[in-house]
């Protein structure tokens, strides 16, 4: 399978009066259709790494392949435009946006990216909803969601652009097992149909299930 | 941008009561500012308008701006004899040939003028004596250069055609000498001349001191009873474009010697005054919107701060820095239109409620409507200063929410 996405010696470091290393010198590839955990201690960089790998934070040393492209070069907006493109994300709180109903934010990624028309985008929402079984809370606001209802949609607003990469942090870390294992069940689903997926996740349960998993200790890629 | 709109919107529709109390701002400034400010530019329009139609446009008056240089020195300009203690000819004041100089501004374009003679008299009746300005005009011109004909509440100064020893006075001469139309009067000249006339016309202005303070006389007989004969005191220039007057006046000056006076240059000090008066209204009316502007300042930096999340996961879906910059200028824009949409017609409201005000200045006769300029101008001048004060005070916490780093953000969690 193609390499979707490759760090070579992939370095984060805070500067300041202690500076400190997030990431150091991280080797990772990640194939097309791979459902890979990151797994580590609490401190230990998963997080960091997951903002590296979704060009949420930029390098200190050390280089991301995309699609076979390096991005180290790339301005701001360029970077901006594989996010919407090519990433979907999914955070440990759901982050939906508040004033607006579940529809209306799975609606919204596409709508920036701006390739369907606005009917198209609807229907592709409503889809994804559905498929989520969140056909009768689409016109609901966050507050008026579960938490795991809530992750739901923001699963479905990470697919909604169709991406190459799904990078989830800690996806399950706020929910009740019942939640927890459903939100699981739903990107083992996904990984089975072919996406590419990247968890970070503390559960070691969950990480058994994967493809691969990457321990980060310190910062470090542990031997596998 | 229209998905920027829509973000935009929603964000202010969360939070009604601190949008709309914003958007009181902006709307009652707008309403106060547009008020004042037409109520001024009214009373500015209005006392010009005054200015322009009952006085003179140019006033060319029997003086000098630099005395005349001795006829000795005139023949004799590089002259090597030294003249000393020349004594004048006295002269009877005036304007001299007032009749070729007339020939000579008449065929100016735009320029009606009339020749005048003013001078102090008493007028006499009935063991009453009362001072006034005597008026030696045309009667046949005086229409083309003064508005005195509409002025008139009882006869016409056409009746002064038909009889040379009429006389015009204002209402409140009649009043304190208890004089009606057809009545005879005495008028009594400080040369020492005096005449009998008969009083034709009777006019009102609203202005006390001129209606008891003129009369109109044909000039022939001015001439006669100031024993200042073939002499005029003023030539009266109307213009048809009044907003020319200080080109034309310079002009007649050149051409004639005698001192042109525009109606400008002759209320310099009340226009400098109108200029400085504009000045304070219009900042004390801008204090009020930059206020309101601040509330809006407040609003958008209150839903930055609350916003640094979802500002992060806009960014995180790929939003450009502009994008969300562009949100919340939206924001301030959407505030800035609405309360000038909306304080527009207030403004107008409020103006046409002070027109419907009505006032007796002090001096005047007549009850008077407040002015009030209904001109492009202050709304164009409202708006553009309402919307401006907003996009500013939107653009500090836009600039702020652009710069947002949303690994700074979601590091932090919930």
């Amino acid at each position: 399978m193609p390499v979707v996405l490759k760090t070579t010696q992939l370095t984060r470091r805070l500067e300041g009066e202690v500076p400190v290393t997030l990431v150091e010198n991280a080797d990772i590839e990640i194939r097309q259709g791979e459902f890979i955990v990151i797994t580590g201690p609490s401190g230990s960089g998963k997080s960091s790494l997951l903002y590296l790998l979704g060009l949420l934070d930029v390098p200190t040393s050390g280089q991301i392949w995309l699609n076979g492209t390096e991005t180290s070069s790339y301005s701001e907006d360029r970077l901006a435009d594989i996010r919407l493109a090519e990433l979907g994300f999914v955070f440990q709180f759901h982050f939906l946006l508040p004033e607006f109903t579940a529809l209306e934010n799975v609606m919204l990624p596409m709508r920036r990216l701006g390739k369907l028309s606005g009917a198209k985008i609807r229907k592709h929402a409503e889809e994804l909803l559905d498929s989520l079984g969140l056909a009768d809370q689409m016109h609901k606001l966050p507050r008026q969601l579960s938490g795991g209802q809530s992750q739901r949609v923001a699963i479905a607003r990470a697919l909604a652009n169709d991406p190459l990469l799904i990078l989830a942090d800690e996806p399950t870390g706020n929910l009740d097992t019942a939640s927890s294992a459903n939100v699981q069940k739903i990107l083992k689903d996904l990984a089975r149909q072919g996406r590419t997926i990247a968890v970070v996740t503390h559960d070691t349960h969950f990480a058994k299930t994967a493809d691969r998993v990457i321990t980060i200790v310190d910062g470090k890629i542990a031997a596998p | 941008m229209r998905l920027l709109i829509f973000i935009a919107l929603k964000h202010l529709l969360a939070r009604k009561r601190q949008s709309i109390v914003s958007l009181l701002g902006i709307i009652l400034g707008v309403a106060f500012f547009l008020a004042i400010a037409s109520l001024m530019r009214g009373s500015e329009k209005d006392f010009i308008k005054r200015l322009v139609d009952n006085s003179p446009h140019i006033t060319i008056s029997d003086e000098f701006r630099n005395p005349r240089r001795q006829p000795a020195l005139l023949l004799y300009p590089h002259g090597a004899v030294e003249i000393r203690r020349v004594k004048p000819v006295t002269e009877i004041r005036g304007i001299r040939g007032y009749e070729q100089i007339l020939k000579q501004i008449r065929p100016m374009n735009g320029v009606i003028a009339s020749p005048m003679l003013a001078g102090q008299a008493l007028v006499s009746f009935a063991g009453k004596d009362l001072g006034v300005t005597l008026n030696g005009m045309i009667p046949a011109e005086i229409r083309n250069v003064s508005t005195i004909e509409k002025y008139m509440i009882d006869g016409t100064i056409d009746d002064l055609l038909a009889n040379p020893d009429g006389i015009v006075i204002g209402q409140e001469l009649a009043r304190k000498l208890a004089l009606v139309k057809g009545e005879n009067i005495t008028v009594s000249s400080t040369a020492g001349q005096s005449r009998t006339f008969k009083i034709l016309g009777i006019f009102r202005t609203g202005r006390a001191n001129y209606d008891s303070g003129q009369a109109f006389v044909s000039l022939k007989r001015v001439q006669a009873l100031l024993n200042r004969p073939n002499r005029i005191n003023s030539i009266v220039v109307k213009l048809q474009d009044p907003y020319q007057a200080r080109q034309v006046a310079a002009d007649i000056e050149s051409r004639i010697g005698y001192k042109s006076l525009s109606w400008q240059e002759a209320s310099e000090d009340l226009m400098n005054t109108l200029i400085i008066r504009n000045t304070i209204m219009y900042t004390v009316v801008s204090a009020v919107l930059i206020v309101a502007a601040f509330g809006i300042y407040n609003v958008i930096s209150t839903v930055v701060m609350e916003k640094l999340r979802d500002i992060s996961i806009l960014k995180s879906m790929g939003f450009y820095a502009r994008d969300i910059r562009r949100i919340f200028l939206i924001q301030g824009i959407l505030l800035g239109l609405v309360g000038t949409l909306i304080g527009l017609p207030l403004g107008s409201a409020i103006m046409s409620g002070m027109m419907q005000i009505r006032f007796k200045p002090p001096g005047a006769t007549e009850i008077i409507q407040m002015p009030i300029d209904w001109g492009w101008l202050q709304f164009a001048i409202a708006s553009a200063f309402a919307m401006t004060a907003s996009i500013l005070a939107a653009l500090l916490p836009a600039r702020k929410a652009a710069h947002v780093q949303p690994v700074d953000i979601l590091r932090g969690g919930s």
